[in-house]
C-alpha cells in the first residue's frame, strides 16, 4: 500500500481537476457542467484524502471534510438539477449558450 | 387704562384683524368682515389718541422735558450678554405723534373702503392686507431695536407690495407692484448693510443706547467707525448714508421715487394709506429717529439729505404740472412734499436755535398726512363716480360732487400753504428754518412752493370748473349713498383746516425740550404770496377752457416735453438695466452658470456614462465568461500566495 508515493496521488487529483475545469468552460450542455463540476469536487475530496493519510495518519480531519463535501456537493446538486429544470421549462433547452438574457 | 397695555393694543388689534379675516376671510360676509376690520381700526384710534394724551400730558413729561418711555420689552434672539434683538414698544414725541397719524388715518381709510371696495370680489382680503399693513407700520414706528424696525420695514414693503397689486389681473398692476418692491428692497439692502455697520461698532442693536454710544465725541465705539475714510466721508457718515438710502427708498426720493408714480395701480385708498400715513413716511421717520447721530457725528450727511431733499421736491413738482392723470399728480405732489419734510430735517443741527427744521419737518408729516390723505380720498370719489382717471375726461363737477368739491378744496388750500389752514403752519416753519440754515435751499423751496399751489389748483380747476356744468337729469349727484365716504372726507377734511394750530413745538423736538415755534408775519408775506401768485395762475389758465395752457406748452417747446415724460428717468434705468447691467453683468453671469456649473454637473455625469458604457460589456451574461475571471483570478491570488511563500 505505502509503494504508492504522495505525488502519485496528487498528480491523479490534479489531472481529474483539470479534467473537470477543462469540461466546464468546453461544453455546452448543463448536465454535462454539473458533472464536470462534480469531477473537480471530487479531485478536491481525493487531495482530503491523500494528505491525511500521507502527513498526518492518526487524525481524521481530513476524512470529515471529505464526508462533508460529499454531503454538500449532493445538496448542490439538487438544487442544480430544479435550477436546470426551470430553465428548461423556461428556455425550451439546456444549451448554456442560449440562456444568456441576465446580462446589461 | 394701562398706557403700556393701552400701546400693545394699539399694535396688536391690526394684528388680530389680520390674522382673524386672513384665515377665516371666506367664511364670513364681505360686510361683516369689513365692519371688524373697521371696528379695531377705530379702537386702535382712539387708543391712539388716549395715549397721546396721557404722554403729552401726564407721564411723558419730567421736568419740562419730554422722556422716551420704554413701555414694553421682551428679548426675542440673544446674541451674546450685549448683543440682543428686543421686541419692545417705546413712546416718545414722534413715535406717539406717528401712532396717531398712522392708526387715524388707516381707520379714516378702512371706512371710506367700505364703499369704495363695495362688491369687489376679494373684499376680505383687501381688508386683511390692509390690516396687516397698518400693523407693520404701527411696529415700526414704536421699535426700540434696530432689528425689529428692519423686520416692520421690510413688512411694509410685503404688504405695499399685495396692495398695489391687488389687482392682480391686470398686468400694469403686477408691472407697478413688482417695481415698488424691487426698488425698496434694493434700497434696502443699504439699509441693512447701515444697521451691520452701525451696531458692529456701537455693540448693539438698541436704537437709544446706540444713540447714546454715538453721539459722544471721541469715545471708542466713534473712534472706530471713523478711523476708515472712504471717498472723503467717515465710516459713521458712511453707515449713516446706507442708512438713509433705504430710507430714500421707501420715501421716494430722487432717484429711486420711480416706484411711487406707478403704485397709482392700486386701490385709490390704498394710495392715500401709502402716501399719507403709512409707506412713504418711514423714510423720514427713520431719519428723525436717528436724528441726534446724524446731527452730532454726521453733519455731512445731514447736508446730503437735505440737497436730496430739496432736489425731489423741485423735480417732482415740476413732473406734477405736467401730469393729466389725477393720481399721478398726487403722487408727484407727495414726492414733492416728502422732500420738503427731508430737506428740513436736513437743514436741521443739534442744539438750540438750530433745530428748528426738526420740528417743522415732523409738524409738516402730521399736517400732510390729513390733507393727502384727503385729496387721495377725493379723488377717489371722483374716480369712483367718473370711472376714469384722466383729467380729460372731468370738468364741471361742482353740482356732481358738491362734498368732494368742497372738501378737496380745503385740501388744496392746505397743501398750498394759504393761512389759516394746517399746511400753512407747517410750510412756514420749514420755510422759516430753512431761511435762517441755508438761503439757497430756502430759494428753491420757495419756487417749489409756488409751482406746489400751481399744479394742486391746476388739479381742482380742471376737475371741477374748466367746462360749463352739464346739466344731465340721469345721475346729478353721484355721492349719494356714499356715507363712508363722505363722512372719512368731513373728518379728515376738519383735520387739514385744524391741524395746524396744535402747538406742535411744545411737543416735538429732538431733545424733548419744547422749541418756541414763532410765526413771524412779516415772513410770511412772501410764501404766501408765491403760493397765490400760482394759484391765480392756475386760475387765468384752467378756470376756463382757453387756448393759453396750449400756447404756454407750445412756447415750452422741448421742457414741456421732458416734464410730462417725467425727465425720461424711467427710460434711464431701463437703459441701465437692460442694455448695461444684462449685457455686462447679466450675460456673462448667465455664460458662467450655464457653461461652468451646469459644464462641471453634466462633464461629471458623461464621464460616468462614457466609462460604464466601456466596462458594461464584461457583464455578458455568459456562466462560462464569468467563471473564467474567477479562475483567472482565483490562479492570480495562488501564484501571488505561492510566490511570496518561495521568497
Amino acid at each position: 500500500m505505502n509503494d504508492v508515493p504522495l505525488s502519485h496521488v496528487l498528480v491523479l487529483s490534479s489531472a481529474l481537476f483539470f479534467l473537470g475545469v477543462y469540461g466546464f468552460f468546453t461544453r455546452r450542455n448543463i448536465i454535462t457542467l454539473l458533472m464536470s463540476v462534480e469531477l473537480i469536487l471530487n479531485s478536491v475530496n481525493l487531495n482530503f484524502i491523500a494528505f491525511n493519510k500521507y502527513l498526518f495518519p492518526h487524525q481524521l480531519e481530513g476524512v470529515f471534510f471529505t464526508l462533508f463535501i460529499i454531503t454538500i456537493a449532493a445538496a448542490e446538486v439538487s438544487l442544480a438539477i430544479a435550477i436546470i429544470i426551470n430553465l428548461y421549462r423556461r428556455f425550451n433547452t439546456i444549451d448554456i449558450e442560449d440562456t444568456n438574457t441576465m446580462k446589461y | 387704562m394701562n398706557y403700556g397695555f393701552a400701546s400693545l393694543l394699539i399694535n396688536l388689534l391690526p394684528l388680530a384683524c389680520f390674522i382673524v379675516l386672513s384665515l377665516f376671510g371666506k367664511m364670513i360676509k364681505p360686510a361683516i368682515s369689513g365692519i371688524i376690520s373697521c371696528f379695531a381700526l377705530v379702537i386702535s384710534a382712539v387708543l391712539a389718541i388716549y395715549v397721546a394724551y396721557g404722554y403729552f400730558f401726564e407721564f411723558g413729561k419730567q421736568e419740562n422735558i419730554y422722556l422716551k418711555e420704554i413701555v414694553m420689552q421682551f428679548q426675542w434672539l440673544r446674541f451674546n450678554d450685549s448683543l440682543s434683538i428686543d421686541f419692545g414698544i417705546v413712546l416718545d414725541p414722534i413715535s406717539v405723534m406717528m401712532l396717531v397719524v398712522i392708526s387715524l388715518i388707516s381707520a379714516m381709510v378702512h371706512i371710506y373702503s367700505l364703499n369704495y371696495m363695495h362688491g369687489e370680489e376679494r373684499f376680505q382680503t383687501y381688508y386683511a392686507y390692509l390690516s396687516l399693513f397698518t400693523f407693520s407700520m404701527l411696529g415700526l414706528v414704536v421699535s426700540i431695536n434696530l432689528f425689529q424696525m428692519y423686520i416692520f420695514w421690510e413688512l411694509v414693503g410685503i404688504s405695499s407690495f399685495l396692495l398695489i397689486g391687488f389687482y392682480f389681473t391686470k398686468p400694469s398692476a403686477i408691472a407697478a407692484a413688482k417695481k415698488a418692491f424691487i426698488i425698496t428692497r434694493f434700497a434696502d439692502l443699504g439699509f441693512l448693510i447701515g444697521i451691520l455697520m452701525l451696531s458692529f461698532d456701537a455693540k448693539t442693536l438698541n436704537i437709544f443706547t446706540l444713540i447714546e454710544r454715538l453721539t459722544q465725541p471721541g469715545s471708542a465705539y466713534i473712534s472706530g467707525l471713523n478711523a476708515i475714510t472712504f471717498l472723503g466721508l467717515s465710516g459713521i457718515s458712511w453707515a449713516l448714508l446706507l442708512v438713509f438710502i433705504g430710507g430714500a427708498g421707501k420715501s421716494a426720493m430722487f432717484p429711486l421715487h420711480i416706484w411711487l408714480p406707478d403704485a397709482m395701480e392700486g386701490p385709490t385708498p390704498v394710495s392715500a394709506l401709502i402716501h399719507a400715513a403709512t409707506m412713504v413716511v418711514a423714510g423720514v421717520y427713520l431719519v428723525a429717529r436717528l436724528f441726534p447721530v446724524l446731527a452730532v457725528s454726521a453733519t455731512d450727511v445731514l447736508t446730503i439729505i437735505s440737497y436730496v431733499g430739496v432736489f425731489s421736491a423741485l423735480f417732482a413738482a415740476l413732473i406734477a404740472c405736467t401730469q393729466t392723470d389725477i393720481k399721478r399728480v398726487l403722487a408727484y405732489s407727495t414726492i414733492s412734499q416728502i422732500g420738503f419734510m427731508m430737506f428740513a430735517i436736513g437743514i436741521a443741527r443739534w442744539g438750540e436755535g438750530h433745530n428748528e427744521g426738526f420740528t417743522a419737518s415732523m409738524f409738516h408729516l402730521f399736517t400732510h398726512a390729513f390733507f393727502k390723505a384727503l385729496l387721495f380720498l377725493c379723488a377717489g370719489v371722483i374716480i369712483h363716480g367718473i370711472h376714469s382717471n384722466e383729467m380729460a375726461d372731468m370738468g364741471g363737477l361742482r353740482k356732481k360732487l358738491p362734498i368732494t368739491h368742497i372738501t378737496f378744496l380745503l385740501a388744496c388750500l392746505s397743501i398750498s400753504g394759504i393761512p389759516p389752514f394746517a399746511g400753512f403752519f407747517s410750510k412756514e416753519s420749514i420755510l422759516s428754518s430753512a431761511f435762517s440754515e441755508n438761503r439757497s435751499i430756502f430759494y428753491i423751496a420757495l419756487f417749489t412752493s409756488g409751482l406746489t399751489s400751481f399744479y394742486m389748483f391746476r388739479l381742482y380747476f380742471r376737475i371741477f370748473w374748466n367746462i360749463p356744468e352739464k346739466v344731465d337729469e340721469e345721475n346729478t349727484n353721484l355721492e349719494k349713498g356714499r356715507w363712508a365716504m363722505l363722512s372719512t372726507l368731513v373728518i379728515l377734511a376738519a383735520g387739514a383746516v385744524f391741524a395746524g394750530f396744535v402747538p406742535f413745538g411744545n411737543f416735538v423736538s429732538p431733545d424733548g425740550t419744547p422749541v418756541q415755534n414763532h410765526i413771524h408775519f412779516l415772513f410770511s408775506i412772501l410764501p404766501v404770496s408765491v403760493g397765490l401768485a400760482g394759484i391765480i395762475f392756475a386760475g387765468f389758465m384752467y378756470f376756463r377752457k382757453n387756448s393759453l395752457p396750449e400756447t404756454i406748452a407750445f412756447a415750452l417747446g422741448k421742457s414741456y416735453r421732458w416734464s410730462y415724460d417725467k425727465f425720461y428717468i424711467d427710460e434711464i434705468y431701463y437703459f441701465m438695466t437692460k442694455k448695461v447691467l444684462f449685457n455686462l453683468v447679466g450675460r456673462p453671469a448667465a455664460w458662467f452658470d450655464r457653461n461652468i456649473v451646469d459644464g462641471m454637473m453634466n462633464g461629471t455625469a458623461d464621464l460616468t456614462l462614457i466609462f460604464s458604457n466601456s466596462i458594461k460589456k464584461l457583464q455578458s451574461g455568459r456562466l462560462q465568461g464569468y467563471t473564467m475571471w474567477f479562475l483567472a483570478g482565483i490562479l492570480t491570488i495562488a501564484v501571488v500566495v505561492i510566490y511570496s511563500f518561495i521568497y
